[in-house]
């Protein structure tokens, strides 16, 4: 199959998904067409939707392709829905989520270490809307439980996969530079 | 001449410091944890993280425990035990330091781990930052809407809070009736399932909130609160919004969904 006639099949496969879908399972989805056809048309598709002025975008999200809206429509989309945004997530709960992001796989005591405060209640919240997830226990006495990350934190907060996120030492000198 | 000291007032006095009023308001700022306010004092007095003035900053902290307590705020724990690193800290500095030469090492320095903790902590705060500014502009993304094959529903999840909220709101409402009830009417768990499966039989959705409105004791609504959570459990009914905090719907999970999907 030709990267044209690959395009639009994937276009509407992706769009009908209720997640992020990855490049395996469409090309899996298209047998008769060639792997590294799919990702071309998918790259092409990707790029198609970032230059034209449409009110869709065409996103890597957790090691998947999704179409969402664009963020500089929603407030036309939301009085279609009749929405308001949902409750965000507390200082204390991001605290502690940027943390494990970092630091993952990291225990309790050891997220508490660095914050200075107790968080027991922040990350029950984050296990609670699925952001992290237990990875093992540590070895140590006591044998805590070690969280990470989940899929949902990446689709949370769109990211494709962690190596997104800027390297801790930068936050450091943002900083010096504030205080 | 002097008879009046207060009759010149007006003329004399200038005009009242704003500054002294705010300092009666009764306003705190919230802080994350001990390190969060000590960043915010170092920011505010405008001193280096690298050299604190120990006595200052901690006369500073200690000022802020001060007025939690006054206003009857309780104090975490974690404040004290920074209250009292800082007031060693402040004792450390101000012994005399070694004689030796050249000892005036960093590592000498009473402060060093409390500043890398501060470091440490400042950088996730950073980081917790850029989180929130990227879960805002996620905020304002929308994917398409959800077709009925979508089993997994992220919805129900949501809406058993909602029906709690909705069983709790007509729990309060039967406390202000008051009960004429003389017999004591004794349905079962089980009658009340069979009598919503019997309704939902007939009707392709049934309005859960009506329901509860409808509850005539206390006994009968919680049964049927119970009652739904079991439908949900055993996923014959799906509860659904179609707004937030609106009506709640149950809806017959019809077995063909399976097929479709």
């Amino acid at each position: 199959m030709r990267i044209e006639d690959l395009k639009p099949i994937l276009e509407a496969v992706i769009f009908v998904a209720s997640e992020p879908i990855s490049e395996e399972e469409l090309a899996r989805l298209l047998p008769e067409a060639d792997r590294a056809h799919v990702a071309a048309a998918l790259e092409v598709l990707r790029r198609e939707y970032e230059a034209e002025g449409r009110g869709l975008e065409l996103r890597r999200i957790a090691g998947g392709y999704r179409i969402s809206t664009r963020p500089e429509y929603h407030e036309y989309v939301r009085r279609y829905l009749k929405t308001q945004p949902s409750a965000r997530l507390s200082m204390a709960a991001l605290e502690t989520l940027a943390i494990i992001a970092y630091k993952q796989p990291i225990t309790l005591p050891e997220i508490q270490e660095i914050r200075g405060v107790n968080s027991a209640r922040a990350v029950k919240t984050l296990l609670e809307k699925r952001l992290i997830e237990p990875k093992g226990r540590k070895p140590v006495v006591g044998r805590p439980i070690l969280y990470g990350t989940s899929r949902e934190f990446l689709i949370h907060f769109g990211l494709n996969d962690l190596s997104e996120l800027p390297a801790l030492e930068d936050f450091q000198e943002l900083g010096s530079e504030s205080s | 001449m002097h008879a009046d000291p207060w009759c010149d007032l007006p003329d004399e006095l200038p005009p009242r410091e704003p500054e002294r009023e705010e300092r009666y308001t009764v306003k705190l700022e919230v802080f994350e944890g001990p390190l969060d306010l000590l960043l915010h004092l170092i920011k505010k007095e405008q001193v280096s993280i690298y050299d604190i003035p120990i006595a200052r900053i901690t006369e500073q902290y200690l000022d802020y425990l001060r007025r939690m307590e006054e206003l009857d705020l309780t104090i975490a724990g974690e404040y004290l035990v920074m209250a009292a690193t800082l007031i060693y800290i402040k004792s450390k500095m101000l012994l005399p330091r070694d004689q030796g030469p050249m000892v005036e090492a960093e590592e000498d320095d009473p402060r060093r781990e409390l500043v890398e903790r501060l470091l440490e902590y400042q950088k996730y705060k950073a980081a917790a930052e850029l989180l929130w500014s990227k879960a805002e502009r996620e905020q304002a993304v929308f994917t398409r809407g959800r077709v009925e094959t979508d089993d997994a529903n992220p919805e129900v999840n949501a809406t058993l809070f909602d029906l709690f909220r909705a069983f709790h709101r007509a729990m309060e409402r039967l406390k202000e009736r008051q009960e004429l009830a003389i017999a004591r009417e004794e349905i079962t768990m089980a009658q009340k399932i069979a009598e919503l499966q019997a309704r939902l039989e007939r009707e392709e959705r049934v309005d859960i909130t009506a329901l509860f409105e409808e509850a005539r004791s206390r006994r009968e609504l919680l049964i049927l609160f119970l009652a739904v959570l079991e439908l949900v459990r055993i996923a014959v009914i799906r509860v659904v919004q179609t707004e937030r905090f609106g009506r709640i719907l149950a809806l017959r999970v019809r077995a063909s969904t399976e097929i479709v999907a």
